[in-house]
C-alpha cells in the first residue's frame, strides 16, 4: 500500500489502462503538452505519444462527439473535461449520442467511453466554474455516473470505468485532487461500479455523502461521537446505478438518514435517494430524511458568500442531530 | 479556395450560376441568351456521354435500379403512413437519390456512412434490404434497429451503416470519430458523413470540419444542399450560400457538384474517396439537389410553389438517368419497365413482410440499455 494523492491516483490508473489496451486513448483540452490543467494527465503523452494522448482545440461539442464515433467504430476513448462546467457544451453528444446508442440501435452499438474531469465547487471562482450537475447526467438510463471521495476508489473505479463498456460519467472533485490516502499496488486492483461503501460503522444515525461530502461526513461523525451520537457514513460512489440496498441497510439498523451533498437541492441526487427511501424503507424510517445541500444560489466569488454556499461539517452536525432529536 | 480540388466544368459553372442569381444549380442565369444556354446545354450531353462510357452496362443499369428503388420505396414509405401504418415522423428522400445512390456507389462495404434522420434511401444504397427498413419504420421486430429506433434511426453494423441521427448535425462530430479510428487503427476505411444545408449553421459543422483538417481524417462530409431547412429557404438561414467555400476557413478541399446527376455525383465522391483513402484527407462536397415531397410527412408545404417544385421535377434525376440510358442505346424501355416492375414487387414484399413481423416482445423496453447492466449493490 502507499499512500498517494487522488490527483496521483488517476494518473497511476489512466497510465495502467493505456499500457493495458491499445484501444484507450486520451483526448482533451491541454491533456498533452501541458500536462493536465490539473496535472491528472502528467507524463502521458511522454510515455505514450501524441498518437494516444491528444490535445484538442476548445471544441467540447466536438470532440466529445468525435470520442462517440471513435466508440463506436470499436475504440476506448477517455475523454477529459477541463472541468465538468464545459460539458454543458458538449451535453447533446452525451445525453444524446453516448447514452442513447445502443437502445435505438436496436443493441448493435454500445459507447465504451468514459467523459472525466474535475466537477463541483473549486476555489472563488464564481458561478460558472464552480457546479455539481451530476444529477444531470444520473437523469439518463443508458449513462453510468461515478464520484469517487478518495485516492484508492478513485483509481480502482477510473480502472473499472475505462474497461465498462458503456459510457461513464466520471466525476473528480477540483478541491480534493491533493487529498491523500492509501492505494493498493497491485495493478489489476478494480473496484467494480455500483457498489456503495461503508466509510464509517455506526449504529445510530445513517448519513449517505458524496465527493465532497465524504470528509465532511467523516470530521462530522467524530465530533458527533464525542456527543454520543453513533454515525454510519455511505458513499454510494456510483450514483447511477445507484446502490439503495446497501443504503437501505443501513437505515434498517439506524432508522434515520442525513444526505449530504454539495449540489442544489432542487431535483437533485439527494432528493432521489430520499424518494427511494421513502418508497422502500419508509417503515424503518423514526425521522424524516434530512438533506444538507448546496444552497439554491449561483455559486459566489467572495471567500465569506462561498464558505455559505457550502454543506460544512456544522451544518451535517446540526442536521445529524435534527434527525436524532437532540435539540 | 487555394485547396479547392480541380472541379469539373459543370461544377464551375453551376458555382458561379449560384453567385450570380443565388437560385438553384438548375436554373438558367436571367441574362443568358438562348443560343448560350443550348451551347452549355450541348456541352453538358458530351460530357455526360463520356461519363457514361467510364462504367459498363451493369454497373450503369445497377445505378438507375438503386435509384429506381428509392423512389418506389419512398412512395410507398409515404402511402401506408398515410393509412397509419408508421407512426411518428417520416422524412421522406424523393428528388435526393442521386446522392445517395451516386456517394455509396463510389465506396466500399467495409467504409462507414452516418447521416441524418433522411436516411431510408442512404440505408438502401448501403445494402440494406427493403425488408429490415420497412419493418423498422413499422416499428416491428425484425427491423433493422429491433423497432426502437424507427424512421429517424436506423443501423446495420455489418454494412457499416451508422445510423441515421436525429439532431441536426449531430452526426458531424460522431463521423469525424471514425474517420479517427480508422486513421488510429491504420486502416484505410473511409466515413461518408450526410447532412443537410441547415446543419451547416450548427456548431458541430464547424468544430469537426476543424478538427478533421487539423488531423487530417478520413472523412467525406456530404451537405445535401435540397435548399431548404424544414420550411425555412436558405437565402432566410445562411449569410454565405456558397456551402462549398465554407471549406476554405478549414483549409479543407471541397467541391460543389450538380446532385440531380448521379454520374456527376459519382465522379466527385470517387475524387474525394481516393484523397481520403491514400491520404487520410477530408473533403466537403455541397451536392445540390431538391427534395419533391415535404420536410416531412407533416409538412403543409406553404413556403414554396407549385411551379418552383415542377421546375425541379423537370430535372428528376431518375428522370435525367434513364434518359440519357435510352439516348446512348445503353438500354431500351422494355428493359426498365422490367426493372420497375421487379422493384415493385420488392417494395411490396418488404410490405408483406413489415405487416405480417411481429411487435417487440414487451420485455424488449428494458433490454439494450446497457451492454454491461449492472445489478446495483453487486459485490
Amino acid at each position: 500500500m502507499a499512500i498517494i494523492t487522488i490527483r496521483e491516483a488517476l494518473n497511476q490508473a489512466l497510465r495502467e489502462e493505456l499500457a493495458r489496451d491499445e484501444k484507450v486513448f486520451l483526448m482533451g483540452e491541454e491533456v498533452a503538452e501541458y500536462d493536465g490543467a490539473y496535472k491528472v494527465t502528467k507524463g502521458l503523452l511522454h510515455e505514450f505519444g501524441s498518437k494516444r494522448v491528444i490535445d484538442t482545440p476548445i471544441t467540447e461539442l466536438g470532440f466529445a462527439g468525435l470520442g462517440v464515433g471513435a466508440a463506436m467504430a470499436g475504440l476506448r476513448p477517455v475523454i477529459e473535461f477541463m472541468t465538468f462546467n464545459f460539458s454543458i457544451l458538449a451535453t447533446d453528444q452525451i445525453i444524446n449520442s453516448a447514452a442513447k446508442m445502443l437502445y435505438m440501435s436496436g443493441g448493435q452499438f454500445n459507447i465504451p467511453i468514459v467523459f472525466r474531469g474535475p466537477s463541483g465547487s473549486a476555489y472563488q471562482v464564481s458561478s460558472q466554474h464552480s457546479q455539481a450537475i451530476e444529477s444531470w447526467y444520473a437523469y439518463f438510463p443508458g449513462l453510468k455516473v461515478v464520484m469517487p471521495s478518495t485516492p484508492a476508489d478513485a483509481k480502482g473505479l477510473l480502472k473499472s470505468a475505462i474497461r465498462d463498456d458503456d459510457p461513464v460519467i466520471f466525476m473528480e472533485q477540483e478541491r480534493m485532487y491533493g487529498q491523500k490516502g492509501e492505494v493498493p499496488d497491485d495493478p489489476d486492483f478494480t473496484i467494480p461500479l455500483g457498489v456503495a461503501d461503508v466509510k464509517r460503522e455506526g449504529t445510530d444515525v445513517t448519513i449517505v455523502a458524496r465527493s465532497l461530502t465524504v470528509p465532511l461526513a467523516l470530521k462530522a461523525a467524530e465530533q458527533l461521537q464525542e456527543q454520543g451520537v453513533s454515525c454510519e457514513v455511505i458513499d454510494p460512489r456510483t450514483i447511477r446505478p445507484l446502490d439503495i440496498d446497501t443504503i437501505i441497510t443501513s437505515v434498517k439498523k439506524t432508522n434515520r438518514v442525513v444526505i449530504a451533498e454539495e449540489s442544489h437541492p432542487i431535483c437533485g441526487v439527494g432528493a432521489e435517494i430520499s424518494a427511494q427511501l421513502m418508497e422502500r424503507a419508509f417503515d424503518y424510517l423514526d425521522a424524516p430524511v434530512k438533506r444538507v445541500s448546496g444552497v439554491d444560489v449561483p455559486m459566489p466569488y467572495a471567500k465569506n458568500l462561498e464558505n455559505l454556499a457550502i454543506p460544512d461539517v456544522n451544518r451535517i452536525v446540526a442536521a445529524v442531530r435534527e434527525v436524532a432529536y437532540l435539540d | 479556395m487555394s485547396k479547392q480540388t480541380a472541379a469539373p466544368p459543370s461544377a464551375a459553372k453551376a458555382e458561379e450560376q449560384q453567385s450570380s442569381t443565388g437560385a438553384g444549380v438548375m436554373d438558367a442565369p436571367p441574362d443568358v441568351n438562348p443560343q448560350q444556354l443550348k451551347k452549355e446545354r450541348d456541352e453538358a450531353k458530351e460530357r455526360q456521354k463520356d461519363r457514361l462510357s467510364g462504367l459498363d452496362k451493369d454497373q450503369l443499369i445497377e445505378l438507375y435500379r438503386q435509384m429506381l428503388l428509392i423512389r418506389r420505396f419512398e412512395e410507398k414509405s409515404a402511402e401506408v403512413y398515410v393509412a397509419g401504418k408508421i407512426g411518428g415522423f417520416c422524412h421522406l428522400y424523393i428528388g435526393q437519390e442521386a446522392v445517395g445512390v451516386g456517394t455509396i456507389s463510389a465506396i466500399r462495404r467495409d467504409d462507414y456512412v452516418l447521416a441524418s434522420y433522411r436516411e431510408h434511401g442512404l440505408a438502401l444504397a448501403k445494402g440494406m434490404s427493403a425488408r429490415a427498413i420497412m419493418a423498422e419504420l413499422f416499428g416491428k421486430a425484425t427491423g433493422c434497429s429491433k423497432g426502437k429506433g424507427g424512421s429517424m434511426h436506423m443501423f446495420d453494423k455489418s454494412l457499416g451503416f451508422l445510423g441515421g441521427h436525429a439532431i441536426v448535425g449531430g452526426q458531424i462530430p460522431l463521423a469525424t470519430g471514425t474517420a479517427f479510428a480508422t486513421k488510429y487503427q491504420g486502416t484505410d476505411q473511409v466515413t461518408l458523413c450526410y447532412f443537410g444545408e441547415a446543419a451547416v449553421n450548427q456548431g458541430a459543422f464547424h468544430e469537426s470540419l476543424n478538427m478533421a483538417q487539423l488531423w487530417k481524417l478520413p472523412c467525406i462530409y456530404i451537405c445535401e444542399n435540397n435548399q431548404y431547412g424544414m420550411g425555412t429557404s436558405l437565402a432566410r438561414a445562411m449569410s454565405l450560400q456558397n456551402i462549398a467555400q465554407k471549406a476554405c476557413a478549414y483549409n479543407m478541399a471541397s467541391e460543389f457538384v450538380d446532385g440531380m446527376d448521379v454520374l456527376a455525383v459519382r465522379e466527385a465522391t470517387l475524387r474525394a474517396v481516393e484523397r481520403a483513402r491514400k491520404e487520410y484527407l477530408p473533403t466537403l462536397l455541397e451536392i445540390r439537389t431538391y427534395r419533391f415531397m415535404g420536410h416531412s410527412m407533416s409538412d403543409p408545404g406553404n413556403y414554396r410553389t407549385r411551379a418552383e417544385i415542377e421546375k425541379y421535377q423537370e430535372r428528376d434525376p431518375i428522370k435525367l438517368f434513364s434518359a440519357s440510358l435510352l439516348e446512348e442505346k445503353i438500354v431500351d424501355q422494355k428493359t426498365l419497365d422490367e426493372i420497375d416492375r421487379k422493384i415493385k414487387e420488392e417494395v411490396e414484399d418488404s410490405l408483406r413482410f413489415a405487416d405480417e413481423s411481429p411487435l417487440p416482445d414487451p420485455s424488449e423496453l428494458y433490454t439494450d440499455v446497457y451492454a454491461n447492466p449492472i445489478e446495483p449493490g453487486r459485490k
